[in-house]
């Protein structure tokens, strides 16, 4: 291409092939492992599978029995619930830390070290973790109550109506660092000149942030959001160890139940039709993002 | 910057309460591995009539032993350690395999465009945020096509096959920095492919590959859903291990062992994060953070 030259050397061909050589193995894996894949799945909803495959079309059948299985719509309740929940303590407690620790800290290092260690860890042990200290018996409760307040009581993870929020608490503990960290980013980003402007006008530090700064975040706000959802709507681990999807199926969120359906029950088709409306509800989140981001940098 | 003795009343309360907040969350962060670890050392005696914080008035390592090399995990009583080492095993190639793919595609869509190298770009773009529940029921039949179900080379497949889009995209915004006009230079040296990628851009490329690497590590160390779904009985990483560990329905929960068990199984990656902090926070922010 850039050369006038043509050359029909057998060694300027393979030299010229090369890159699209070196990613040829990638790109199939792609059709193949990704898209070939989904479309595989998506068939599978539309048959009559159960235990095996099987590649009669029955078209929509499937997801309007999917719809009406209670537990799938417990499953999405829960991940409304969860997620936002999730979502929005991690944005508040996770900008409120960056602003916090924005404001020439000392020992700032070792402070973010300790807000971010959690997200190394893996969700399993995350859970691990949360069901020992939120056990009824042994946990949070007997400790308030060694402190001194008798009557209290804390079953949340044994209470089929409460036992979704102890996933709250464990992902919020989990994943706030990582939005810290994203708005830290951001603050640093912010061009001081403006602030200090401000300053000069008279305006109070709190009015600042309220009207300059956190409005100027809004692409970090725009990013956290899709991030965090994106996690939310993967949730799976986190449910299996600490509360294994109960009390019942109280606190299965769409991951567990398309576990339970496609690989504990053997109902393929079931099991792929809910892995299909997991899918899509990340896609309608993540292409506008990905165009809008692809877009701008083209244009910037 | 005011001096200290010039400051007002309020600005120093103003300072200690900021400071007293951001103890607080610190403890908050801390307060599960505080107890995890206390929790791991105690006799189940104490832990039965003692609470979350007390300290182990006779700290004991059994617990620590027991959860490495004889506790009931499945039907063996061998302990965590075979589920550790499957883990090194799935994950030190996996890794290995994906960074390097990821070196050379992200070489090419940044240094060596093509016509549909951007659009195979944002297909393997969108490919990072796909949930994995889509791509389950096929990778299974797969691999029991392939004879490698239940295996830890089928897991390593799996890893290296969905790390990729990850690998690729960190190197190619990475590569995406280096001035076009070093390689075009190169180029008109008459350098090759393979040498410009030698001789220009690995040389400046260590922050990537750790960045890559720590990246990989921690997600393959920490997989559940592939674990859980890919690998049969002893072949199990070390998650699912300790799942079954945790959620075994035993006459007498030993949770001493269960947070031995814990820690063990999270130190390779606290001790990653630990070592290489920086790299890991910019693996976490990358592409999220537009710079």
């Amino acid at each position: 291409m850039q050369s006038a030259e043509r050359s029909y050397n057998p060694l300027t061909i393979l030299e010229n092939a090369l890159p699209k050589l070196v990613v040829a193995p990638s790109f199939i894996a792609m059709m193949v492992f990704i898209y070939g894949f989904i479309l595989w799945t998506v068939y599978i909803s539309m048959s009559k599978s159960t235990f095996l495959p099987n590649y009669d079309f029955v078209g929509l059948v499937q997801y309007v029995k999917l719809w009406k299985i209670d537990r799938w719509y417990v499953a999405c309740k829960n991940l409304l619930i969860y997620g936002g929940l999730f979502i929005g303590f991690c944005t508040v407690f996770g900008l409120l830390l960056a602003i916090f620790l924005d404001q020439k800290i000392r020992l700032e290092g070792a402070i973010r070290s300790i807000y971010l260690y959690p997200l190394s860890l893996s969700f399993v042990v995350t859970g691990t973790a949360w069901r020992w200290m939120l056990n009824p018996g042994l946990g949070l409760e007997r400790l308030v109550r060694e402190m001194g307040w008798e009557s209290f009581s804390f079953d949340w993870l044994v209470n089929a109506d409460m036992a979704i929020y102890t996933v709250v608490i464990a992902a919020v503990w989990q994943s706030t660092g990582f939005v810290m960290a994203m708005f830290l980013a951001g603050l640093r980003g912010i061009d001081s000149s403006i602030i200090k402007a401000a300053q000069v006008d008279g305006a109070s530090l709190p009015r600042i942030y309220w009207k300059i700064i956190i409005p100027s975040l809004r692409p970090v706000f725009f990013g956290a959001f899709i991030i965090l959802t994106h996690i939310a709507i993967k949730s799976f681990d986190l449910v299996v160890v600490l509360t294994r999807g109960g009390p019942g199926y109280s606190t299965d969120l769409p991951a567990t139940f398309m576990y339970e359906y496609a690989f504990t029950r053997g109902r393929l088709a079931l099991g792929a039709s809910s892995a299909t409306m997991m899918f899509m509800m990340v896609m309608a989140l993540i292409v506008p993002y990905l165009y809008s981001e692809l877009r701008s940098k083209k244009n910037g | 910057m005011a001096s200290t003795s010039s400051r007002s009343y309020t600005e120093m309360a103003g300072r200690a309460a900021l400071y007293a907040i951001l103890l607080l969350f610190a403890l908050y962060f801390l307060a599960p591995l505080f107890v995890m670890i206390i929790t791991s050392i105690k006799p189940m005696a104490e832990i039965r009539t003692g609470t979350l914080i007390s300290l182990p008035k006779a700290p004991t390592f059994e617990p620590w032993l027991k959860a490495w090399g004889t506790a009931t995990i499945g039907v063996a009583n061998e302990g965590i350690k075979g589920f550790f080492m499957n883990s090194l095993r799935i994950a030190i190639p996996a890794v290995l395999i994906s960074t390097l793919i990821g070196a050379l595609n992200g070489y090419v869509l940044s240094k060596w465009k093509f016509r549909g190298s951007d659009t195979f770009f944002a297909m393997l773009l969108l490919g990072c945020f796909i949930p994995f529940q889509v791509i389950l029921l096929p990778m299974a039949r797969t691999l029991g096509v392939l004879g490698i179900s239940g295996t830890v080379s089928g897991l390593v497949l799996v890893h290296t096959v969905y790390g990729l889009a990850f690998t690729t995209l960190f190197f190619r915004n990475f590569y995406v920095g280096i001035p076009d006009e070093l390689v075009n230079a190169a180029k008109i040296d008459g350098a090759g492919f393979w040498r410009i990628f030698w001789k220009i851009m690995l040389p400046v490329s260590k922050p990537i590959f750790m960045v890559t690497i720590i990246w990989q590590t921690t997600q393959i160390w920490n997989d559940f859903l592939f674990g859980v779904c890919f690998s049969t009985g002893d072949t199990q990483p070390v998650t699912v291990a300790l799942n079954n560990l945790v959620n075994t329905s035993s006459a007498v929960k030993e949770y001493n062992v269960d947070m031995a068990a814990a820690i063990i199984a999270a130190l390779p990656t606290l001790f990653v994060y630990f070592a290489a902090g920086k790299y890991f926070v910019r693996g976490l922010t990358a592409g999220a953070v537009k710079g």
